[in-house]
């Protein structure tokens, strides 16, 4: 297969594609533009559905739609537009319905700016919307890892039937890398027998809905989701080590940020501080195995994010505070250099963990 | 095989910042190296500053911005003030001296002084300055043998555009023969 440099954006549109998506809805916002743009040339020529919608609301309204008929269906947006389609994503969960999201992160809160932000880290694990629901979040942190988790997202949405994020910034959707876009894994749509294409008289109604007014009826719902979600949690995680066999400090670290964390370790490490990343490529499910299992070998943790310790909460939680965990923040739309990495590896080997 | 280069190319929207960044990205992939493209973004591409970080690297990349240039190919004033100081000491420096009067303050920069504005108008190759830079890059530095020059642009340059091939590998040769 021959490697094709492809910037970000356009590899999560090509991959989705090559994964069986034929359905996209959504509204232009920098820095995702080109997610859109790309479908908007591709799909019309492949037999495909592009439609730029009024808003946001429409867009993943429309996701409803073409979701609840059985369709691979993908939208894209950045921060703001990802607020707008929460109220969605909350009706998308509700009907057990699976949709890929896009999310290429800008700073906020409010308009905020375009650059490169991490600040929707706790919108994307906590809980996108109103009521007791999750959604699979992945943070790819290059090109290639792009296109292998945009389509593992339509196999665990249409596995799981519910809605996976993939969860990215600015940088890693304006930048280019080679990349390999092999279609040969591609399983296409599941059967999806609940969906509603009509029963041609010879089936029963299929129903999608979210709305029930016995509790008994919606708790025993919600306890169902929740046995899926422990299902999700056991076998789904997955994370990235870099270093960390013999580290006394871990970073914890994803998407564009752990790449520059990987800088910083690199420049530690050649002043003698044994410093590694454990880099989530799951946020939900977060890889807590995975970090418990170095809390022990550990000194102590760094959450290295670009949002003000947001992550930092679940790195707590998978090592039961067992270590002390430090924060290197940087927001609004300012990347971390590694310098910045470096000072506070440097500062939490003295001991400072603030 | 290409040593690490971290390479920043900087100038006014327009001028082709992001097309040069992206061609040498293909001279190192094709020469095998590990690479990487980051442009400006946002409202700085519709006329103000526009600028690309190339990473190309024997070793996976870490961070894909150039902060600390190895390289650094400046195509208006504004750019040249904004990133002389940040070059690493013994840095390749690659001026368009048409458009940029001053030269460089540094003693410790191997500076390069191309008219490369002057040089493409006057061969009827208006709007291709950026190439005649990058045609100068590539003779100075050990990117790419001159052979992966025109492969790297038959993936540079869209079908729809063919015609501005030819135009596109005069301009390099225009530099690299400076």
């Amino acid at each position: 297969m021959e490697k094709v440099l492809m910037k970000g954006n356009e590899a999560i549109a090509e991959a989705a594609i090559n994964a069986g998506c034929r359905f996209f809805f959504g509204y232009p916002i920098t820095p995702q533009t080109e997610v859109a743009a790309y479908m908007a040339k591709k799909m019309p020529k492949i037999g495909g559905t592009y439609l730029q919608a009024e808003s946001e609301i429409a867009a993943i309204n429309m996701v409803i739609g073409a979701s609840a008929a059985g369709a691979r269906v993908l939208t894209s947006s950045s921060s703001p537009g990802i607020s707008l389609k929460s109220e969605g994503l909350s009706y998308l969960a509700g009907c057990d319905l699976p949709a890929v999201i896009v999310n290429i992160q800008r700073g906020g809160p409010g308009l905020g700016g375009i650059q490169p932000s991490q600040a929707d880290y706790f919108l994307a694990t906590r809980s996108s919307g109103h009521g007791d629901f999750h959604m699979i979040v992945l943070a790819p942190n290059n090109i290639q890892e792009i296109v292998d988790v945009t389509q593992k997202a339509f196999d665990l949405a249409d596995k799981y039937r519910m809605c996976v994020m993939i969860l990215g910034d600015g940088i890693l959707g304006q930048m280019m890398e080679p990349a390999i876009i092999d279609a040969s894994g591609n399983t296409g749509a599941a059967q999806k027998p609940w969906a509603l294409t009509g029963t041609g008289g010879k089936r029963k109604k299929n129903i999608v809905n979210s709305l029930y007014l016995q509790p008994e009826e919606l708790e025993e719902k919600n306890f169902a989701r929740y046995e899926k979600y422990k299902e999700i949690a056991e076998n789904e995680a997955m994370c990235e080590e870099y270093k960390t066999d013999d580290a006394d400090i871990i970073l914890v670290s994803y998407g564009a940020t752990s790449r520059i964390c990987k800088n910083a370790i690199t420049m530690a490490r050649a002043e003698g501080i044994k410093a590694g990343l454990l880099r989530p490529i799951t946020l939900w499910p977060f890889p807590k195995k995975s970090l418990m299992a170095r809390a022990d070998g550990a000194k102590a943790f760094i959450s290295v994010e670009m949002s003000m310790g947001q992550m930092i909460e679940d790195v707590k939680l998978a090592i039961e505070c067992k270590k002390p965990v430090a924060l290197c923040s940087r927001t609004g739309g300012i990347v971390h250099s590694p310098e910045d990495i470096l000072a506070k590896i440097k500062a939490v080997n003295g001991g400072d963990f603030s | 095989m290409a040593e690490g280069k971290n390479i920043l190319i900087a100038g006014f929207g327009g001028q082709g910042i992001l097309f040069t960044g992206k061609f040498i990205v293909y001279t190192g992939m094709l020469t095998g190296g590990e690479v990487s493209w980051l442009p400006s973004y946002g409202p700085e591409m519709r006329g103000g500053t526009a600028n690309c970080s190339v990473i190309i690297s024997d070793t996976p990349i870490g961070s894909p911005i150039v902060e600390k240039p190895d390289i650094l190919v400046v195509m208006n004033r504004p750019s040249f003030d904004k990133y002389e100081n940040s070059c690493v000491i013994g840095a390749k420096l690659f001026v368009d001296s048409t458009l940029i009067e001053r030269k460089t303050q540094r003693d410790d920069l191997e500076a390069f002084y191309i008219p490369a504005t002057g040089l493409a108008d006057e061969n009827n190759l208006n709007g291709l300055a950026n190439m005649v830079m990058a045609g100068k890059v590539l003779r100075e530095t050990n990117i790419c043998p001159y052979e992966t020059i025109a492969e790297a642009m038959k993936k540079t340059v869209p079908e729809r555009k063919k015609n501005l091939f030819d135009a596109n590998i005069r301009a390099i040769e225009l530099g690299w023969n400076y």
